[in-house]
């Protein structure tokens, strides 16, 4: 929490900054001198001068001194503890950690632990003391060679939309900066996995079962990271979802666009679009209370053997999840065909189904098809429908009345609870994860490639 | 289904002269019947006017399929949840022996805390049902009871130490399988026993109180002052609200500026390059990422790499933050792109810069726009659980969060992990926090709507 306090002193210390060089333009405009631009400008240029390289300062001390103050515990033990492996040392680390903040009493501890328990409260306590340092010194700096540099001739405006402009051009990078955050996160953790397991194992093996033992000599200890079942799973349910979703959403969307008042159009398409407001957790509870019974009482009663966490409830309800993002998006389309197409067809005698079918649809083909690639990428990367109503059962069956389960329910299955990061079984999660991600990006290019293509048609 | 657009001629209507010619010179009653009115021309008006209506029958059934699957989901949580805000309580005559609630015999918090409060409340239910003797009755008996019961009348004690010596009527909770059977869950089997959990003597207890009117649903305070529990009758949904409140705070703290400032750069500054190209195209392809996606971004980035704290509502703002970003951005150029470029001219005409163009006229108008869509955002943050459960907010925490780094659930999250439990009187609670959350969305969607209208100008 010193950080937070920290972050207060430096909030105070920009407000004076910007007193402190507006109070400097006004003195020198009262002394009849007409500085180049308005006070507040030089109030905002001492209060930036001050507090961006002292906030930058902080958010780096932030993000590295935890990792930097164990580097230098790890170097500062005896060299029988240094050379433990990974794992075993940063459960040392953690039990220093936890001692040094008293949660675990220090006096049943080796020696050598408790002097890396103080060598650990003493860096922190350095690290703390240098990060005030600093900071403060940034900031006071900032403010001193700020306020010096008020003067009638100084172009404060400039200089301030100059340092505005970079900001938000870096906040605009955020977004790029995050997408590789993603992919190289993805591709660090899975080629960690992939050292252990090749990627043909992963691709195209037929058996998925991560419990690798806990010791070497237990049996299975392996493990079988085949993720052929669950991409069939992951299809099959994304299939009935779409098998739901595609001919209530297209044609809840014709409907919508062709022949429903306008007034009751605009009471029916907020109510539709609430569908895909409510959160995904929920329609996960509704699939495993109410609809997965229901399909298997339905099953039973007419003699057929339903799994109690069939593929068909948690597709079934996922499919209601997605009806919006089909019919909204072909419901713009539909309404983005030029009217001259829909009165040459009446023209010609055809009713409204007619023309809708033979001329509206077809027109407004790519849109579709891009909105149906979307509603199907959604579903793929769908999690918690799956993880509350399909379970964990990794059975290679196109058969809907089956339990099968998907990439997303093993990704949260694997990393949801303790996880030992060298282990094949927690890395796997992140091959999962690359393996959804470049799937979803894809189609995703895809619809996007088609729905341009498709705009030049009429403008 | 496919009607064709043009009938082919039947044979009799084929003629080499034009075919008005041809018409005029056969008799009257076979111009009638030429191939546009005989019955042939009927039956296939009539089919397709037929296709047309059970066209129109279709849209209709799709927009019915999905409202009555809304009202569905939306019934069954609403009959199953809100029985939830009511708890069964008991009537007992309490006496508040001073030897074994107060053990220091000053009446003081410190003492009281030590006092044995199960015991006076035992004692009670069993000299009301003095025929529960034998230890099987006994503990039948004492399992009307919550375990928590004890310590609710502890606080009312420390509350009002008069008590203290006295006999009086006290309103104790009863446990969750007692409320079932109240709010008639459990249905009576034939045996006496009721729902598989309470047998024939613990029901005709209980029928004996209701009688007496010494058992009633009151409102349940604790549903919205308490954490998690193990019990169902001792759940509260403050722990959730208040993560997810903390969770929300951090991700608008940092969504909303740099969703903003990336919005107004790429909107009013970027110039068209291929540096800008990326970043549009990576907004667009970002928003379309599952959300688990961004969960195991967190755990790689956030958790192992700067070592941020597990289950912490910080880590979990910072996820969703990225994750709405994309919707932000793209909902706030929107707003900057409804402001009209007389506005821009008006301003230049008058000597602004550019930056003071956007700052002063365009960002002040766009600005209600931005705050709808950011509380779009928000409230789709709000529902999002599975980026949460990758980044360790899945975990059994009793006490409510204190603050962004202390352990936290969220509420969407806790009604996930009580949707796990068996028990029945979890499914009723897990339905009532469902409808905390969809109350929260439907309030934030309304500010959403309310602020659109207000400032919403037409230009």
């Amino acid at each position: 929490m010193t950080a937070g306090v920290l972050a207060l002193v430096l909030c105070v210390l920009c407000f004076a900054g910007f007193w402190l060089g507006r109070q400097e333009a006004v003195r020198i405009r009262s002394g009849g001198v007409q500085p180049h631009s308005l006070p507040s400008y030089y109030g905002s240029y001492v209060a930036l001068v001050c507090g961006i390289p002292a906030s930058l300062a902080l958010l780096i001390w932030i993000s590295a001194a935890d990792s930097l103050v164990r580097q230098f515990v790890i170097a500062g033990l005896p060299d029988h503890l240094s050379a433990l492996p990974e794992g075993d040392l940063a459960l040392l680390l953690t039990d220093v950690r936890n001692m040094a903040y008293g949660r675990v009493p220090l006096n049943t501890a080796r020696p050598e632990i408790v002097g890396a328990v103080e060598h650990y409260l003493r860096l922190g306590e350095i690290s703390r003391w240098l990060m005030w340092l600093v900071v403060l010194a940034l900031a006071i700096g900032g403010l001193l060679l700020g306020r010096r540099m008020v003067s009638a001739e100084f172009r404060a405006r400039n200089a301030v939309e100059q340092i505005l402009n970079i900001l938000l051009i870096a906040s605009s990078t955020v977004a790029v900066l995050t997408t590789i955050a993603i992919v190289l996160s993805l591709i660090f953790e899975a080629l960690r996995f992939f050292a252990k397991v090749p990627v043909t194992e992963f691709l195209f093996g037929l058996t998925w079962s991560p419990q690798t033992a806990l010791r070497a000599e237990q049996v299975g200890a392996s493990g079988a990271f085949g993720a052929v079942p669950l991409i069939t799973g992951t299809m099959l349910i994304s299939v009935i979802a779409m098998l739901v979703a595609v001919p209530t959403g297209l044609m809840a969307a014709v409907y919508m666009s062709e022949f429903m008042p306008g007034r009751l159009r605009a009471v029916v398409k907020p109510v539709l679009e609430i569908l895909a407001g409510i959160p995904t957790v929920v329609y996960g509870f509704f699939a495993a209370l109410t609809v997965a019974p229901l399909v298997r009482d339905a099953g039973m009663a007419i003699g057929l053997n339903v799994a109690s966490q069939s593929a068909l409830a948690a597709g079934v309800v996922m499919g209601i999840m997605i009806i919006p993002f089909v019919s909204s998006l072909s419901d713009d389309v539909l309404n983005a065909v030029p009217n001259s197409l829909r009165e040459g067809s009446y023209g010609l005698g055809a009713t409204q189904a007619e023309t809708i079918k033979l001329v509206l649809l077809p027109a407004a083909l790519p849109g579709i098809v891009a909105s149906v690639i979307l509603a199907f990428s959604r579903a793929l990367g769908e999690t918690m429908i799956v993880v509350m109503a399909a379970g964990l059962a990794a059975n290679i069956t196109i058969n809907p009345l089956d339990a099968v389960t998907t990439v997303t329910v093993h990704i949260a299955a694997l990393l949801v609870g303790d996880q030992e990061f060298d282990s094949a079984k927690t890395l796997s999660a992140f091959a999962l994860g690359l393996l959804l991600f470049v799937v979803t990006l894809t189609l995703n290019v895809i619809a996007q490639r088609v729905v341009k293509k498709y705009r030049e048609q009429y403008e | 289904m496919m009607q064709p657009l043009h009938a082919p001629p039947n044979e009799a209507g084929v003629s080499a002269l034009p075919r008005r010619v041809a018409e005029s010179m056969m008799p009257t009653e076979e111009r009638i019947g030429s191939r546009h009115t005989d019955a042939a021309a009927e039956a296939r008006l009539r089919a397709r006017y037929a296709a047309q209506r059970r066209f129109k029958a279709y849209g209709v059934l799709a927009i019915g399929v999905a409202i009555g699957a809304l009202l569905w989901l939306l019934i069954t949580l609403l009959s199953n949840g809100v029985t939830a805000f009511v708890q069964t309580n008991l009537r007992l005559a309490i006496t508040f022996d001073p030897a074994v609630v107060d053990p220091q015999g000053n009446q003081s918090p410190e003492s009281l805390a030590q006092g044995d409060f199960g015991r006076v409340i035992r004692d009670a239910l069993r000299q009301r049902f003095p025929d529960a003797q034998g230890r099987v009755a006994v503990r039948n008996l004492l399992a009307l009871l919550s375990s928590g019961a004890e310590f609710e009348l502890r606080d009312r004690v420390i509350a009002d130490p008069s008590m203290i010596g006295t006999t009086q009527p006290v309103w104790v909770l009863a446990s969750s399988d007692v409320d079932m059977f109240r709010k008639g869950f459990f249905e009576k089997a034939a045996d006496g026993g009721a729902g598989g959990r309470l047998n024939a003597q613990q029901v005709a207890w209980i029928e004996e109180l209701a009688a007496s009117g010494d058992l009633a649903l009151q409102w349940n305070r604790l549903f919205f002052k308490a954490g998690d529990s193990r019990d169902p009758e001792l759940v509260g949904v403050l722990g959730g609200v208040l993560g997810s409140f903390f969770t929300l705070f951090v991700c608008l703290v940092l969504a909303f500026p740099f969703g903003v400032a990336a919005a107004i750069y790429l909107e009013e500054f970027a110039p068209k390059n291929r540096f800008t190209d990326i970043i549009e195209v990576n907004i667009n392809n970002l928003a379309a990422v599952p959300s688990i996606i961004f969960g195991l971004l967190g755990l790689a980035v956030f958790l192992n790499f700067f070592g941020m704290p597990r289950s912490a509502p910080l880590v979990g703002g910072i996820v969703l933050a990225l994750m709405s970003l994309p919707t932000i951005i793209i909902a706030s150029r929107a707003a900057l792109r409804a402001v009209p470029p007389s506005i821009r001219e008006a301003a230049y005409g008058l000597g602004a810069s550019k930056m003071q163009v956007v700052l002063h006229h365009v960002l002040p108008l766009g600005l209600p726009g931005m705050l709808t869509g950011s509380i779009i955002a928000m409230a789709q943050a709000l529902g999002e659980t599975a980026p949460l459960l990758m980044i360790g907010m899945v975990a059994f925490i009793v006490d409510i969060p204190q603050g962004l780094t202390s352990s936290a659930t969220a509420l969407p999250v806790q009604i996930f992990m009580w949707a796990d439990n068996p028990e029945r009187g979890f499914v009723e609670k897990t339905s009532a926090a469902i409808i905390v959350l969809l109350a929260f969305l439907l309030t934030m969607n309304a500010i959403a709507i309310f602020l659109r209208k207000k400032f919403e100008r037409r230009w």
